[in-house]
């Protein structure tokens, strides 16, 4: 009884508010409606630069004391790349030998750590599936320093001619550095294999942490807790533009500052730089620089809800470490730069960073940036979800007076009696079957591949991926099994309390992954709300079945594929997005498995149930 | 005058000669010290039957060479003998002799990875007694102001370094005196000290002030009482650890102003001598630094009827061979220390250069010039070394230039170090800032040895070990320690204390791992930099080695026969310490910019809003009379004095 009287006197209150029957509840679709609007327009305000802040350096250890750059030798960095390159062509694959002996021979202390580690099914993008690697690190220890703080430059190790010239320069820089004298942190030169899972167990090794059960040897040297790590991407002699890519897993970012600083060092030695490969416009208040800013911004917001890491750097973020990827890019521009100037890009930025009295903090950890000079805070987009939440609460409310409120006149008796008995076990029934479907979402894929492969001709990978979107799609027959459990008919007041506690749930579920991930929490938002706001079993069958399959999250990631590649300036066709689409799932299926991305756990366990008991409530009987 | 001046002579002679004596004696005073003493090296160890020969006409230069500085001596030491010799007949038997000595000398090892290890050892001894009440006012060599501290504090031993940089066992060896980065202090007390810890807080204010440093820092939270690990290294035989205060602090940071206090320590300052070297643009422009102090009793004789206090000051230093321009791979005094020898500190009894050329021996390695005939040969560290001397008390040594400028010249990069037996590692496991995992690698390398180590752990309080998850594992197996000390920590008070005794199997890593917790401070409690981490000190493993030269087993090379049958020759083990890295550990950290933006905040609150409403709420409005003009008011006065009503 009790909640039944607070609810009334909630309810009273907001019949006192407004006139007769409150306002909230009278005008609650308009309000929701206005509010959805207003949380669309403000996320699209975001990007408009007189709304956003200039990005500043907020270390004092950065911002004052200007370095001087002087690395020479970007030409014999380029020779050593090329030298490389022979000797990797030579061993077909990585050159642990030649890179001990060369980095031994600057003057490092030089380590290698070898892994293994099989994956759960075949990564059809990357051809691999039982990976062996080792990864070769030399570290430059710091004169005087007592081995308490390390630098990290990476540079991956990957197949044909790629990143070639990244391991020159990281060898050249490793050479001019080591006869410098001002280092106050150790600096480690990681040449990783296997890109990302080479990293993974050298990060995982480093700390002596087994997230993800692969097998590694365990490391030799270390230089202390490590402070920031670069890694560098370059596969051209010159390049036209440098690129940083920040998002890192789950949707994690370094402190702003990073960014600050490379874009710092660009400005200074006159680089062109950009983020998600756009560079900046200066027409902010024509329609195209604007669009320029809206793409920028989508794109890294598309970026970070995947969730997973996009550069090598993406898995330091775990740690703690502050990371981010550099990538050079040849593309058909005139203004072409050296790898000296590059070079002496990262000998500024490690100087800087080497001039670190803390770790960086003082900067933004959440942020948006539609441009590399600009940025948007977590407080200003912050407003943009909450709009969105708040039309479930709102909804929540307006169910909760419903439920609340005295049996419409009009009904008779019978109708209090169904009323009085709603039925813990008309709730409990769909939460629990649509969380199972949702388990079986998550376990089954990997464990049926076998069997799906003896069974069906199609491989691993497919096996996988097919296996997921069929158990996605059988849980849409969830409805009528539900029924067939439930004991009596639904009732009105059923399918209210019902949907009361999705709109709940979906309201907490989402909160908690905007503020870990809000790029996620956002367009998962997007989609979502609509339907949980619109859902009753009276609106017509057919056409809101169609809409809710259309708003699932399966079919959100389907669009989300199109318009990432719209916004890459590659668009696909149908069926060649498609076959994207499952590629995308199956790295989804991966990252989770290989580095421990909590999106497809939380798609699949939570999200997904969750989307399952609006379907449930549109099928209500 | 004649008369005079042969007198004169007549005492110089049988100065000289009890001076050899003296010398000869001091000589077996180091031997038997280090019977005591097993971190010094055994440089003064008599000459091999082998390099006797060679060895014997340098002795007997080394007594040429006394006489002579002993008539260079100017100012001083030259008029005290005027005094005396004007007075022949009043000099008893028991002449005024020197109680006090100091040696000064430089070893220099070129090291494989082409950087070159410099290490400066002075030694002043001094035959008194500080502690028997009685108040010593006269000093001379030795310095006053820690002679006081001795004599206040009734410390028994003291052990004080500064490091900046970390020893790199792996690529150096071993060094000869091994010290942890940051600043170190032990000390043993006298028994008669009643309130330890007082005199330990007071002790090192005393020497934060001496040192420049900030060893005022040193407080209960970070000092303990290890209870095996640190013995005390002169005479005595009180080992009761309440005697014993052990700290460090691992974020102390060495430079120039604590160099020019140690230096002022030394007799000849930095004005002649090896300490000339002493530059600290060139000291400091090196991959490792450590300058370190140490007191201690010794015996003065054979039979240990008198005792003597011994202050050893000892400077370590190892110049990178990148950093310093290495393209042509050579080493000279003045390319170390911008510096060149031109003489012997005048007060120093034995002033001289020893370097290394044990994997030098036909010249394959490294070229040295000027070349010395003299060589001598000691077993250090378990390793038997042989060394090329230089004497600066003979001015030959000089050569035509007069000055010495020592040229070490590699010619190949090749050559094995020997690794060595035991080293250590340390690392904090695991990610987050709620719990952790320090490991401790030891291992040894001794290809069919094991033996024992005593690990020491001492860890601030914030960090909270759970004890229960501690474990010592080697080769996979649990290693079950045969002694464990542990004293837990009390929030704010005092740091943990664990103290093991672990055998080292052969050829093993022994890792030794504990779980902890990141405590949470009050937020008065965090440094300044709060984001930068906390230091947690090193962890120090000592311990008996096995010797190299026992390890040698093909022994029956150029031995007799009946000499070589039992493996273990000379020392058989030696002592060793390896302090670990220091661990830098971040603590959950609350954004501190928070209460200043609070605080700013209330304030504009508190000012605008409440000041305003308090303003409207305490005052009281009055309807205030506009101000008469001037003619007003003084036509008002006359009417007053007139007694008519004002206007």
């Amino acid at each position: 009884m009790k909640p039944r009287d607070e609810g009334s006197s909630l309810s009273g209150l907001l019949r006192y508010r407004g006139q007769q029957d409150g306002l909230l509840t009278r005008l609650n679709a308009p309000i929701c409606a206005v509010c959805y609007f207003a949380g669309v327009a403000w996320f699209m305000g975001l990007a408009f630069e007189p709304f956003t802040l200039r990005t500043y350096m907020s270390e004092n250890a950065m911002g004052s004391t200007m370095v001087e750059e002087r690395f020479p030798s970007g030409e014999r960095a380029l020779a050593t790349g090329r030298e490389f390159a022979a000797h990797k062509k030579r061993v077909g694959g990585m050159p642990v030998d030649w890179l001990v002996k060369t980095m031994q021979a600057r003057g490092l202390e030089v380590f290698t750590q070898s892994f293994s580690r099989t994956l759960p099914f075949p990564d059809e993008n990357k051809e691999r599936f039982m990976v062996k690697g080792t990864n070769v690190y030399g570290i430059l220890r710091a004169p005087r320093a007592p081995r308490t703080e390390a630098l990290v430059l990476s540079a991956p190790c990957s197949p044909g001619d790629n990143n070639n010239q990244a391991v020159g320069l990281l060898l050249g820089l490793a050479h001019y550095f080591r006869n410098q004298i001002f280092w106050a942190k150790d600096i480690i030169f990681l040449v990783n294999e296997h890109d990302l899972i080479g990293m993974q167990a050298w990060l995982e090794g480093y700390h002596h942490t087994n997230t993800t059960g692969m097998d590694w040897s365990p490391l030799q040297g270390r230089g202390g807790s490590i402070q920031a790590a670069l890694s560098l991407e370059l596969s051209s002699d010159v390049i036209t533009s440098l690129d940083i890519v920040l998002e890192g897993l789950n949707g994690q970012l370094p402190n702003l500052d990073l960014a600050n600083l490379f874009y710092a060092f660009c400005q200074k030695i006159g680089v062109l730089c950009t983020i998600q490969g756009k560079l900046q416009r200066s027409d902010w208040d024509s329609v195209s620089g604007y669009s320029q800013a809206v793409q920028t911004m989508m794109l890294m917001v598309l970026k970070q809800a995947s969730g997973r890491p996009w550069g090598d750097h993406g898995l330091f973020l775990r740690y703690h470490i502050e990371a981010a990827t550099i990538t050079g890019i040849n593309s058909f521009r005139q203004y072409k730069t050296d790898t000296t100037t590059i070079g002496r890009l990262l000998e500024g930025m490690y100087r800087k960073l080497n001039n670190l009295l803390e770790r960086l903090h003082q900067s933004y950890f959440f942020y948006l940036m539609p441009s590399l000079s600009h940025f948007v805070s977590i407080g200003y987009y912050m407003p943009a979800f909450g709009l969105l939440a708040v039309i479930l609460l709102l909804r929540a409310l307006d169910l909760w007076v419903q439920l609340s409120a005295p049996p419409p006149r009009t009904e008779d008796g019978i109708v209090d009696v169904e009323q009085s008995s709603p039925g813990l076990l008309s709730v409990l029934t769909p939460l629990v079957i649509s969380h199972l479907t949702g388990a079986a979402l998550y376990m089954l894929p990997i464990r049926f591949q076998d069997m799906a492969v003896e069974h069906f001709p199609v491989s691993e990978t497919e096996a996988v991926v097919l296996t997921a979107i069929a158990v996605y799609t059988a849980g849409l027959a969830l409805p009528h099994n539900t029924h067939r459990l439930l004991s009596g008919e639904g009732t009105e007041q059923g399918w209210r309390v019902l949907k009361l506690v999705a709109v709940l749930y979906l309201a907490v579920l989402l909160g908690c992954t905007a503020l870990i991930n809000f790029s996620l929490g956002f367009i998962l938002a997007l989609s979502l709300v609509p339907v949980a706001a619109f859902v009753t079993p009276h609106v017509p069958k057919v056409l809101s079945a169609f809409v809710l399959v259309i708003l699932s999250p399966a079919c959100t990631l389907l669009f989300s594929v199109f318009f990432f590649q719209e916004l890459q300036e590659m668009p696909v066709s149908f069926q060649d997005g498609w076959l994207l689409y499952l590629s995308v799932i199956s790295q989804g299926i991966l990252d989770h498995s290989l580095y421990g991305s909590l999106v497809y756990p939380l798609i699949a366990l939570l999200i997904y149930p969750c989307w399952l008991l609006f379907w449930n409530i549109l099928f209500w009987k | 005058m004649a008369a005079h001046r042969c007198s004169h002579l007549v005492w110089l002679f049988l100065l000289v000669s009890l001076s050899a004596f003296l010398l000869s004696d001091s000589q077996e005073t180091t031997l038997t010290d280090d019977n005591h003493d097993n971190e010094a090296e055994n440089e003064q160890a008599p000459p091999e039957s082998a390099k006797q020969t060679a060895e014997q006409p340098a002795v007997d230069e080394r007594r040429w060479e006394a006489t002579e500085v002993n008539e260079v001596i100017p100012g001083d030491a030259a008029a005290d003998k005027h005094d005396s010799s004007a007075s022949p007949t009043a000099v008893p038997v028991s002449m005024p002799q020197p109680k006090d000595d100091m040696q000064e000398e430089l070893v220099i090892r070129p090291l494989h990875s082409g950087d070159i290890y410099a290490s400066f050892q002075f030694r002043t001894l001094w035959e008194t007694d500080f502690t028997k009440g009685k108040k010593v006012s006269h000093y001379r060599l030795f310095p006053k102001s820690l002679g006081q501290v001795i004599s206040k504090f009734s410390v028994r031993e003291l052990h004080i370094s500064f490091t900046q940089g970390y020893w790199r066992t792996m690529q150096w060896g071993q060094p000869f005196l091994p010290s942890p980065p940051g600043a170190e202090l032990w000390v043993w007390f006298q028994d008669s000290v009643t309130d330890v810890d007082a005199t330990w807080k007071e002790l090192t204010n005393v020497l934060s002030g001496i040192f420049c440093a900030s060893l005022n820092f040193i407080d209960s939270t970070n000092t303990v009482q290890p209870s095996a690990s640190f013995k005390p290294l002169g005479i005595g035989n009180v080992t009761d650890h309440r005697f014993l205060r052990y700290a460090t602090l691992p974020r102390e940071i060495v430079c120039t102003e604590n160099l020019t206090p140690w230096k002022k320590l030394l007799p000849c300052g930095s004005k002649a001598g090896l300490s000339v070297l002493l530059k600290s643009e060139k000291l400091f422009h090196s991959s490792f630094h450590s300058q370190a102090v140490h007191i201690r009793p010794v015996c003065q004789d054979w039979q240990c009827k008198t005792t003597s206090w011994e202050l050893r000051q000892t400077l370590n230093v190892v110049f990178d061979l990148h950093t310093s321009g290495g393209a042509k791979r050579e080493w000279s005094f003045f390319k170390m220390f911008s510096r060149t020898l031109t003489e012997a500190c005048p007060l120093a009894s034995s002033s001289k250069i020893f370097i290394d050329i044990t994997d030098n021996p036909q010249e394959e390695q490294f070229e040295l010039s000027p070349a010395t005939p003299l060589l001598s040969q000691a077993v250090v560290l378990g390793d038997r070394r042989t060394f090329s001397v230089y004497d600066l008390t003979q001015p030959i040594t000089f050569g035509t230039m007069r000055s010495l400028n020592l040229l070490i010249r590699w010619k190949s990069t090749e050559g094995d170090m020997l690794r060595p037996l035991l080293h250590g590692e340390r690392y904090v496991a695991g990610y987050g800032l709620q719990t952790g995992e320090i490991h401790t690698l030891m291992y040894n390398n001794h290809p069919f040895r094991s033996f024992p180590v005593l690990l020491l752990d001492s860890v601030p309080w914030y960090l909270r070990l759970y004890v229960h998850t501690l474990t010592v594992t080697s080769k996979g197996k649990d290693n079950k320690p045969s002694y464990i000390h542990y004293q837990p920590s009390k929030d704010r008070v005092r740091p943990h204390l664990l103290e093991m005794l672990v055998q080292l199997p052969p050829h093993s890593v022994t890792e030794v791992t504990v779980q902890f917790e990141r405590a949470l401070l009050k937020w008065t409690e965090y440094t300044p930099d709060p984001n930068h981490g906390f230091y947690v000190g090193s962890s120090i493993i000592s311990s008996l080695v096995p010797s190299t030269v026992a390890m040698d087993t093909n022994i029956t090379q150029e031995q007799p026969l009946f000499s070589s049958f039992f493996p273990c020759k000379e020392e058989s083990s030696y002592f060793m310490r390896v302090y670990t890295e220091p661990l830098l550990v971040n603590l959950p950290t609350p954004d501190f910019s928070m209460p200043y933006n609070v605080i700013c905040l209330t304030c504009t609150v508190v000012a605008v809003g409440y000041g305003s409403l308090y303003n409207l709420l305490t005052r009281s409005f009055q309807i205030e009379e506009p101000n008469p003009g001037l003619a007003k008011r003084i036509a008002n006065i006359i009417r007053k004095m007139r007694g008519v009503p004002p206007l």
